[in-house]
Formats: structure tokens, sequence, C-alpha cells
């Protein structure tokens, strides 16, 4: 009988294909739960999870939330603006605290990449990444593929995209990691100075041009242009990103297939991706958001059991 | 002190049981039912499902899975057969009861499979299906995730195989193909494909 090859998930690089294909498969059952009238399964009853985010998030966190009560786990939360590691708690120390009060699992949110490695070597309990600065985002990464699983019936084989930022997206490389591992081809696309150099040995293609880059995929990942990051000008304006880079209906118009449009939020409407692309029947992006606790019960509920 | 005089007959090896009290050796794969016997079991709880139910107008068929699925479906050819009633007309659902178990994190790996039910069981009248009812934990758990899909009117359970000695719940079918006392040590294999029941050794894989 199969079970996951990690103890933790601290990124979608620990995974194997098969690891990938399970959960989907147990998501898949997850789904069929949340389409019941009571959404709740007791498999988690008596395991205690606490929620660190040491970064913001509402989408992810909520996420989170929900796919833990849904199997009946008991939570506690914590957020970083109300904590001890501003009065200069050590992370180890700080999550040491919380795992005193017998938690068994961890799901966290850092901004400093392998913050979630460490805390792996260091502490007694499972540990999920949420989001480790610009490294990983794996559950994110599992649930894209979910989804394009879901609407065009199996990834690999597929040609994806990501346009956009990608130098500063988690999203990117757990993304292009678990498509590759799926069997896609990736591509990403977005200006020079928002790509970063090391993609290339990734063994994913490279675009600067938005209607090349249409043309060639079956999938269209939008990520975010990330404004708090935007003060070193890495592009002019936000406007002269959106007319080269931003996807516009006229893009999708002129193409002679139908390519699958996916985002993972929060959204910049008229910057990186136009309303009326956003919200058009190609658009998975809300199927998204609802595969995403499928995905993330599917994770959870594989890890307690190891 | 009264003392126990043990081999006080004089020694030499003890006296040989006769052959009826012996074990049989659970570690030989034996027939339980074959396909004449399975086939007029399989009549009977349709006519005995038949009584109850008369039309099935009220009623739906829940499969557990993997293994009340066969049972189920043989069970609806069974009642064509009999009394010529369409398994088309006839609500039949699988549950999955993997995320209702008790034995979550016990060390056994619990992949689940998949529960489709298709229609509301809201007031319905449920047939329950599983091959062998041993210790009641999986119906146990079944009847759980039901309740989940709603509130039915009342819940029965067909089993194929009873095994009476071993119930750890007070949970009991309604139907049952056979009864039988078997060992711990055994295990109790429905194959419908072939028609018959095996009694065979448990092994780690299979227990």
């Amino acid at each position: 009988m199969a079970s996951l090859s990690t103890e933790h998930l601290l990124g979608i690089a620990d995974l194997s294909t098969e690891d990938i294909q399970l959960i989907h498969s147990t998501a898949d059952d997850f789904k069929e739960v949340l389409s019941r009238k009571i959404k709740k399964v007791p498999s988690l009853r008596d395991v205690t999870i606490a929620n660190l985010f040491f970064e913001n998030s509402t989408r992810t966190k909520i996420s989170f939330e929900l796919a833990e009560k849904r199997l009946s786990a008991d939570i506690v939360n914590f957020t970083s603006s109300t904590s001890s590691t501003k009065k200069g708690e050590t992370l180890i120390d700080t999550v040491n605290n919380i795992l005193a009060m017998k938690v068994d699992m961890v799901v966290m949110r850092h901004s400093q990449p392998g913050a979630h490695r460490l805390l792996s070597r260091h502490i007694n309990a499972k540990i999920i990444n949420a989001g480790d600065g610009a490294h990983e985002h794996p559950t994110q990464a599992l649930l894209d593929a979910y989804s394009i699983r879901e609407r065009l019936g199996e990834v690999g084989g597929k040609r994806v995209c990501l346009f956009g930022d990608i130098k500063h997206s988690r999203v990117a490389i757990s993304n292009i990691l678990c498509l590759q591992k799926l069997g896609a081809e990736v591509m990403v696309c977005g200006p020079g100075s928002l790509i970063p150099k090391y993609v290339s040995g990734l063994g994913v293609k490279v675009s600067h041009s938005v209607q090349e880059a249409l043309a060639w995929c079956d999938v269209a990942n939008v990520l975010r242009i990330q404004l708090e990051r935007q003060h070193v000008r890495y592009i002019p304006s936000l406007r002269e990103y959106n007319q080269y880079f931003g996807i516009r209906k006229s893009h999708l118009d002129a193409l002679d297939k139908q390519i699958v449009i996916m985002h993972p939020g929060p959204i910049n409407r008229g910057v990186e991706i136009d309303s009326d692309v956003a919200d058009s029947e190609h658009s998975i992006i809300l199927d998204q958001v609802e595969n995403g606790v499928a995905t993330r019960m599917a994770v959870l509920y594989l890890l307690a059991e190891a | 002190m009264r003392r126990l005089k043990l081999g006080s007959r004089g020694g030499g090896a003890p006296a040989k049981l006769p052959t009826f009290y012996l074990p049989l050796n659970p570690m030989e794969k034996r027939l339980l039912l074959e396909e004449s016997l399975l086939n007029l079991i399989l009549r009977r709880l349709a006519f005995q499902l038949i009584e109850n139910h008369q039309s099935f107008k009220e009623s739906v068929f829940i499969a557990i899975q993997p293994r009340g699925i066969e049972l189920m479906h043989a069970v609806v050819n069974a009642l064509e057969e009999v009394k010529a009633i369409k398994p088309e007309s006839l609500q039949q659902g699988t549950l999955d009861i993997t995320f209702h178990r008790d034995d979550f994190r016990s060390g056994k790996s619990l992949i689940p499979k998949s529960t489709n039910i298709p229609f509301a069981i809201e007031g319905k009248r449920i047939i329950l299906i599983d091959d062998v009812l041993y210790t009641g934990r999986t119906i146990r758990a079944a009847l759980d995730a039901l309740v989940d899909f709603g509130r039915p009117k009342d819940v029965e359970l067909l089993v194929l195989i009873d095994r009476k000695l071993h119930r750890d719940l007070p949970i009991q079918a309604k139907y049952v193909g056979k009864t039988i006392d078997s060992i711990e040590e055994e295990r109790v294999t429905v194959d419908l494909e072939g028609k018959s029941v095996w009694i065979t050794p448990k092994t780690p894989d299979n227990g």
C-alpha cells in the first residue's frame, strides 16, 4: 500500500512523481467529501495543528484552516504581528514553545527561504511549508497541477507557461518542479529583469514575447506582479508592464486554439491580467481556490498518517 | 495441599485424542461455498429482500468499498433473475469508509477509494452491503459515514458471510448468506468471479 516517501512537506523538490500522484488521487476523494451535505470527516480528530504565519496570507491561511477543520483536527493560529518574535525570540524557540503544548503538525509560512528545513532538524513534529520567502510554495504547485489535471485530463505532455514575476515567486519554482515531475513542458515568460538567470538550469524555455508564449502553451499560469517588491524598479511602470506583458482578451482571440488561464492570486486586475480574461470561461482561477482545500486536505491526511 | 498427579497412568505418550477433537489445520485452504450453493444463497437473499422491500421504490443499495460492490452486483442480478426487477431501476451507490475508520494512524496505510452516492438518502431505506461481517468495525464506520449524506429511514445490513464469533461491537446483519465459526488466524475470501468462497490462512498481506 502506498504512502508518502517524506515525513514533512518542505518543498516539491523532496517529492517523487508517485507522491504527487498519490496526493492528487487522495484529493479526488476529498473533493467528493467536500461535495457532501456534511463536508467533514473525522480522520484527524486526534491531531493538533499549529498554523504559524510569520508572513501575511489570506487565501493560503483560510484554505489550510478550512482543510484542517474539514478533517476534524484541532487548530491553533498564530500571526507574527502578535507574536513574541517581535520581542527577539528565535524561530526554533518560538516553535518549540508551541510544540510543548502538544502540537502534532506545523503549517508554516516564513519569509526566510529554508526556514522549514532548519526547523525540521530541530523539532519533533510534521512540518508543512506554506511558503518560504521566494523559495517554495509546494501546496500551491500541487493544487495548480491538480487543477490542470482536472481540466485537461492529465498533466503529462501538456505545455504550461508561467507569466510574470518569476524572480520573486515561490509559486514559480514549486510549479516548475511539480509540472516537470509530472511530465509537462514548462516555459517562463516575462521581462528580462524579472526572470532569474538560473531558470534555464531547470530545463525550462524562456520567452520575452507574450504572443509567442501564448501560441506555444496549453495552459497559461499568470503570476502576480509583486507590487510590494517593486521599489527596486525591476520594471519602469505598471502601465508599461501591462502594455507589454499583460494578458489581454485580444491575445486570446488571436489564437487558433483555446488555452486554460490560471492565476494563483491575489490578482492585480489591469496589470498582469485584464478583467475580461480573468473572468472568461477559459479561466479556472476559482477552481484553483476550490481545489486548494481538497489538495491541502490530502497533504495533511497523508502526512498525519505516516 | 492436593498435588496434581500428572502422568500418573504410568508415563509414556498421552492418550490420543479422538479425531473430532482435533482443530482443523488453519494453514490449509478450504472451500466454504461452491457455485451451486452460492447461487442458491444469492437467490434466497433476493427473495428475502423482495419480501421486505417489495418494489424497492423507497430503497437504495449501498455497497462498502471495495469488496461489497461485487456482492451488490450479484444480488441485483439475482433480483432480476427471480422477479425480473430491472437493475437500472434500482438506485445503487458505493461508500468508502477510510476517513471514518477507528484505526487511523495505527501503522496501516489507509488509501481511500471512491465514494459515489448519486442520489439523496434522506428518508430512504438503505440496504448496506459488504462481503464479510467480522469485527463489525467497518459497519460502524459505514454507519458513521452515511450520516454525512442525510438521515435515512432505516439501514439494513446484508452480508454473504457472517463470522459470528468475532464481533467487537454490537452489530448484526439482517440478511446473511452463511454464518460460520472461524478462528482468528483464518481469513474468508469471497471470490464472486470464480463463484466460490474460501477460508485461507491469514498472512501479513491479507490480514
